[in-house]
């Protein structure tokens, strides 16, 4: 029942949201093929007119669009000489931005939990008081100046680090790695504070409980009651925001992609909004839209898994 | 607050906290305010009436963002140079005489730019949260007070802007409200400030709801309605004081990263448009000087990082002061 529920909602909230993008492109001014295609002849154009169904009215145009989402056909990704199935081309970037959000998210947790029980445990301790004030002035850092600043003390002054590109894993692992090194630093940083502050504050109320206290009489050792006892039952809202926060990796991960030159959705969608490709923005935002909703549904599941006293369906 | 779960699912801590909601560059708003407000409970070592006093960081924020403000409205009586005015033979120079901050990489002043950028960068900040606390906070109150059908079409409405990252939306936004070609600076600005501002909605819209709901099941509200107060005056009389610091706190934040998105919206170019200075544009101007004058990313940075963690700091102290968290149980 609520996986159907969900399921409705996530068809729901995907045309919305693709209607309202093709909604708000259909309002921008000028011949969209005129900048596609700034080179091409009459008949040229009156093919990509057709191809993007330019004639139609805009609803006709959008249910068509709908359609081949439906089955598979993005349309097509107009460069200034040629044209490519937008599909063809987030199957090289959807991986990409994909392992950038991960390994973000990864480093983030990573450093945020064990950092978060560390103070929650050490309340009002200087390494507690460190760790929070640290953590309070990473969330007012600016994603792009951050990411500028490593570009220049890691890359360009001490040479640390490749300060722009991307190469595919497969290929050379380990420069696949040194480049994601700066922008992943750069997106977990800000996650990182987040994650760290709100499990801290979670698990300094966990471990006021009575079944902490109980744990502590039967002569446990601190860290199996930090790491087994206090920490899952604290970790509900972490979850909770590491699954939201995938809206502001995305974001973030536009920023990054363009600023580190890294092929992914984030430099696509720049791309397709600068040269106006309707149905490739489209296709795009839906995607998207779909991964958002789609881990925030496995975010919803984990939930009850990791908490037994939440069996209904959480409603949102 | 120990408890951790609260069965009924419209009054979950994380949907009170405002959890609940898709933060992105500019929604970060209410993850960030999580994490930046306390939610320690009782704290038997800490000082009680250490709560909420502004304190000496407090103080430094209030100064800094008071001489901010002082320099953006003062800037046209200063003793600047023009900040258009562009110094042969001393582009991309760091500071000197007479450039404190250095120059650009068109030879401009820096200091000059850095403050004539504030007055860009203030007025988005302040606008867009200004239209998104006028009509988010509207909607919010009233669908959290009244609940029923305004609530049933109201609330999923916001949830589906919320499906869309919000730094994607404000990108398309701004994109499509600016792509006429002869936009003056002073449009281009409202543009932004109205896609930010619009971006903004469903975030504040969404915890002035969940405020008003959890303050309209309060004693006082009942016995307002019981002494016969009408509904719309009840809701604005009683019920928006209680909402309002949480609104506040969470405003305080949403300037921040609404100078922050239009940085991000610089990085595509569709920000503030040069040579009229932003913060972020001129960050993101920089980045093609990286090599040589770092100096021009660094400093700008400086003043905008300064700037957003002022108003984070004002941001969780007005939450701790007026008890904005204990205020929803």
């Amino acid at each position: 029942m609520g996986l159907l529920r969900r399921l409705l909602q996530l068809i729901v909230t995907v045309v919305a949201v693709t209607f309202f993008s093709a909604l708000l492109l259909q309002l921008l001014p000028g011949d969209p093929v005129e900048v596609l295609a700034p080179f091409s002849s009459e008949e040229q154009r009156d093919v990509i007119r057709e191809d993007l169904g330019l004639d139609d009215p805009f609803v006709v145009r959008y249910a068509g669009w709908l359609g081949g989402f439906v089955t598979g056909d993005m349309g097509n990704y107009y460069t200034v000489s040629s044209k490519r199935p937008v599909s063809d081309r987030v199957a090289d970037a959807l991986p990409i931005s994909l392992q950038l959000m991960i390994y973000s998210q990864l480093i983030s947790l990573a450093f945020a939990i064990p950092v978060g029980v560390y103070a929650a445990a050490r309340k009002g301790r200087i390494f507690d008081k460190f760790s929070n004030a640290t953590a309070f002035a990473m969330l007012a850092i600016p994603n792009f100046a951050l990411a500028l600043l490593l570009q220049y003390f890691l890359g360009v002054k001490w040479q640390l680090f490749p300060t722009s590109g991307y190469t595919k894993i497969t290929e050379d692992p380990s420069m696949h790695f040194q480049q994601m090194v700066l922008p992943c630093v750069t997106l977990a940083v800000g996650q990182f504070a987040v994650y760290m502050r709100l499990l801290r504050s979670d698990m300094i109320a966990t471990l006021q409980q009575d079944f902490i206290l109980l744990a502590k009489s039967k002569g446990m050792s601190s860290r199996r009651i930090l790491f087994r006892h206090a920490l899952r039952p604290s970790s509900l809202t972490l979850l909770t925001v590491a699954g939201l926060s995938v809206g502001t990796l995305i974001g973030g991960a536009l920023i990054v992609e363009v600023l580190f030159q890294i092929p992914g959705m984030g430099l696509m969608l720049a791309e397709a909004i600068a040269t106006r490709q309707m149905v490739a923005f489209q296709s795009l935002i839906a995607i998207v839209a779909i991964l958002y909703v789609l881990v925030n549904f496995g975010v919803d599941l984990l939930y009850s898994a990791l908490d037994p006293r939440i069996r209904h369906d959480r409603t949102r | 607050m120990t408890e951790h779960v609260d069965p009924d699912p419209e009054h979950t801590e994380a949907e009170t906290r405002g959890v609940g909601l898709a933060p992105s560059v500019i929604g970060t708003a209410e993850a960030v305010g999580v994490a930046i407000g306390d939610t320690v409970p009782e704290d038997p070592e800490g000082k009680p009436d250490a709560k909420g006093k502004i304190g000496i960081g407090g103080w430094l924020a209030i100064s800094w963002l008071g001489l901010i403000v002082a320099l953006a409205l003062l800037a046209p009586v200063l003793p600047l140079h023009d900040p258009l005015e562009q110094f042969s033979g001393l582009a991309s120079s760091g500071p000197q005489t007479g450039h404190p901050l250095g120059t650009d990489a068109l030879g401009r002043d820096m200091l000059s730019r850095v403050i004539w950028g504030s007055r860009a960068s203030l007025a988005i900040g302040l606008g867009a949260i200004t239209f998104g606390m006028l009509i988010g906070g509207f909607l919010g109150l009233v669908t959290g007070f009244f609940k029923g059908r305004v609530d049933a079409i109201v609330t999923p409405l916001m949830s589906l802007l919320l499906a869309i990252p919000q730094f994607v939306l404000a990108l398309s936004l701004v994109t499509v409200l600016a792509a006429s070609a002869d936009v003056s600076d002073t449009r281009r600005i409202l543009v932004v400030i109205l896609g930010l501002g619009i971006t903004t909605i469903p975030i504040l819209g969404r915890i002035t709801r969940a405020n008003t709901f959890s303050w309209s099941e309060r004693e006082f509200v009942t016995a307002a309605e019981a002494v016969g107060a009408r509904k719309g005056r009840i809701m604005i009389r009683s019920v928006l004081p209680n909402v309002f610091p949480a609104m506040l706190s969470i405003a305080m934040l949403g300037v921040g990263l609404a100078m922050i998105a239009e940085g991000g919206l610089s990085v595509f170019g569709v920000g503030v448009q040069l040579p009229q200075p932003s913060w972020g544009n001129i960050i993101a101007e920089g980045r093609n000087q990286l090599r040589r004058a770092p100096h021009i990313v660094i400093f700008t940075s400086v003043v905008l990082f300064l700037t957003v963690l002022a108003l984070n700091f004002l941001g969780d102290v007005i939450s701790k002061r007026f008890d904005v968290r204990e205020g929803q149980l």
